[in-house]
């Protein structure tokens, strides 16, 4: 089950560059929430702060608490812990090119040393079937590299590969912005069936994609958030005149 | 105002001026085809004439004996190279047993934990400056660190001196692969909880490593030819060896000895013997391609 996710006065650097500053938001369990606004915003460096990646770039730097489920992730616990806790999808499909396509999907659970062959079998069925991959690739699991696979079913690896160690929360940095309208849709689908299972947030430039699969809906602009509420009140009725002027396109 | 009422060049119709530079552009492409053709024809040239000209000097002298006699005395006709065959094999089994996992380590500390630190730096110029220390003074440096110790020659002394020379190459070429390897699928392995030492090892290197090991190969043919270092290490013998405390024969000692000794016999011999040199390495290099890529999946690039 998801949990939820609380931020108080997070800030994140690059360098001098203060990216993300004073951030304070509550997600809630169970739900999607995305995240818009335009590029280099910082909505990027912010999901990548709820799973502590920001911090694996030597000039990236974070204060403040994020909690998840209760625990304070950059106070009692070590990043390797959380990042199992907290699973992520990358904007470029990225599977590890030279494994099969079963063990893409195991790989997480493989290299933290899970070796019990036939639950692995089960979990990594559970987590294609998941991800509405497990049709199109059964037949080739230990055959095919799960680079051969098309870039949109690449994507779905991904997300199996992330789901198949059962994380709590899953961050999506614009999960379909590489792929076709299709393959989008899928995406988007499998973001709606597994919102009840996790907690999602997604990054996404596509605001027709926030409005179709969130609940929730954060705007950021140059570093700062600028509102979080209902998704439907953010696209019918913003508080904030910078909101509007986004959605309806004046700018960014 | 549009583009017909205002052209760029109005003094040249449109339709003509895309012919012109069509024409141009058609004799560049030729041109620079034609060099590129004439580049890669100087460049396979030496190898090609290498090869068959020690066809035609040494496969006439390539029989059984070859392959399982030890060489006759001056005078005699016949023998083999049976056993700088077999001490190749060895020596070069010592030193890709030194140069490979030391070569690799350096590579993966270089690429991966080290990275612009000031350690760093320094393994990566040493290595650079080790490249191009000349291949007699890895033999010095392997005599005085083996052979003075024990008091005598030797195959292992023979090894310890390739195997230093195989480690630049292994090493630089193995950092050079790993930095290849894109940046999100490092991400990937530390986005799914994997600690970066495994992440490191299950997932970067393995995937780099089909260039890793064609950086092996490269430093194996190269140290595989080497006659300079096993002078004074190796040493050569003319007899049956397979300790690694005994001076040992080796192709190219053997090759070198035969080639300017006086007797036509030996002079055939050597000919026969740098064929086989050649042959062997690309076989050992082919070998390894072959075990190395079975198991490779469909699609892998």
């Amino acid at each position: 089950m998801g949990v939820g996710i609380e931020v108080i006065n997070l800030n994140a650097w690059y360098g001098n560059n203060h990216t993300l500053q004073d951030i304070n938001l509550h997600i809630p369990a169970n739900h999607a929430t995305a995240l818009i606004g335009p590029s280099g915003c910082g909505k990027s460096t912010f999901v990548r702060c709820l799973n502590r990646m920001h911090e694996t770039n030597p000039i990236g730097r974070v204060t403040g608490t994020v909690r998840i489920g209760g625990l304070d992730i950059y106070q009692d616990a070590n990043p390797v812990e959380i990042r199992r806790r907290v699973g992520m999808v990358f904007q470029r499909p990225n599977p590890f090119p030279t494994m099969s396509i079963y063990d893409n999907v195991a790989a997480g659970l493989k290299l933290n040393g899970y070796s019990n062959r036939r639950s692995l079998d089960e979990i990594v069925e559970r987590s294609l079937r998941r991800s509405a991959l497990w049709d199109e690739v059964k037949d080739d699991l230990k055959k095919k590299s799960g680079a051969s696979l098309s870039g949109g079913q690449q994507q779905r690896l991904c997300i199996a590969r992330a789901l198949a160690v059962d994380p709590e929360v899953l961050l999506m940095d614009e999960p379909a912005s590489a792929l076709d309208p299709v393959s989008t849709s899928k995406i988007e689908d499998l973001v709606f069936q597994l919102k009840s299972q996790y907690t999602i947030v997604i990054v996404t430039h596509n605001m027709q994609q926030a409005a179709r699969v969130a609940e929730k809906t954060g705007f950021f602009l140059n570093g700062r958030m600028v509102e979080f509420d209902s998704t439907h009140k953010i696209f019918t009725n913003p508080s904030d005149k910078r909101t509007e002027d986004y959605i309806t396109g004046r700018f960014g | 105002m549009n583009a017909e009422t205002f052209p760029l060049r109005p003094s040249m119709p449109p339709s003509q001026r895309f012919s012109m530079r069509s024409w141009m552009r058609g004799w560049t492409d030729r041109a620079v085809s034609a060099l590129a053709i004439l580049a890669t024809l100087i460049v396979i040239t030496p190898l090609v004439a290498i090869f068959v000209y020690l066809i035609y000097k040494g496969a006439k002298s390539l029989n059984l004996a070859f392959f399982t006699h030890i060489p006759n005395p001056p005078g005699e006709p016949g023998g083999g190279m049976a056993n700088a065959i077999l001490g190749s094999g060895i020596v070069l089994a010592v030193s890709s047993a030194i140069g490979v996992p030391i070569g690799i380590g350096g590579g993966v500390f270089l690429a991966e934990f080290g990275r612009g630190s000031k350690l760093a730096n320094a393994v990566r110029f040493t290595a650079d400056v080790l490249n191009g220390v000349p291949s007699i003074v890895m033999g010095l440096a392997a005599y005085a660190l083996v052979v003075v110790p024990q008091k005598h020659f030797s195959a292992l002394s023979g090894g310890v001196a390739l195997g230093i020379m195989m480690i630049p190459t292994v090493c630089r070429t193995t950092e050079e692969m790993l930095l290849m390897v894109p940046h999100a699928v490092r991400e990937a392995a530390l986005g799914l909880g994997v600690p970066n030492w495994r992440s490191v090892l299950s997932i970067t290197v393995r995937t780099a490593s089909p260039g890793i090991i064609t950086g092996c190969m490269l430093a194996f043919a190269r140290v595989a030819g080497e006659t300079a270092p096993l002078l004074f290490t190796a040493l050569g013998n003319s007899f049956w060896s397979a300790s690694l405390n005994q001076p040992i024969e080796a192709l190219p000692l053997q090759i070198y000895v035969f080639a300017i000794s006086p007797y036509g016999d030996w002079h055939r011999l050597a000919w026969a013997g740098a064929l086989v040199l050649i042959v062997l390495i690309v076989l050992a290099v082919a070998l390894v391609r072959f075990v190395t890529s079975r198991g490779v999946l469909k699609g892998t690039s």
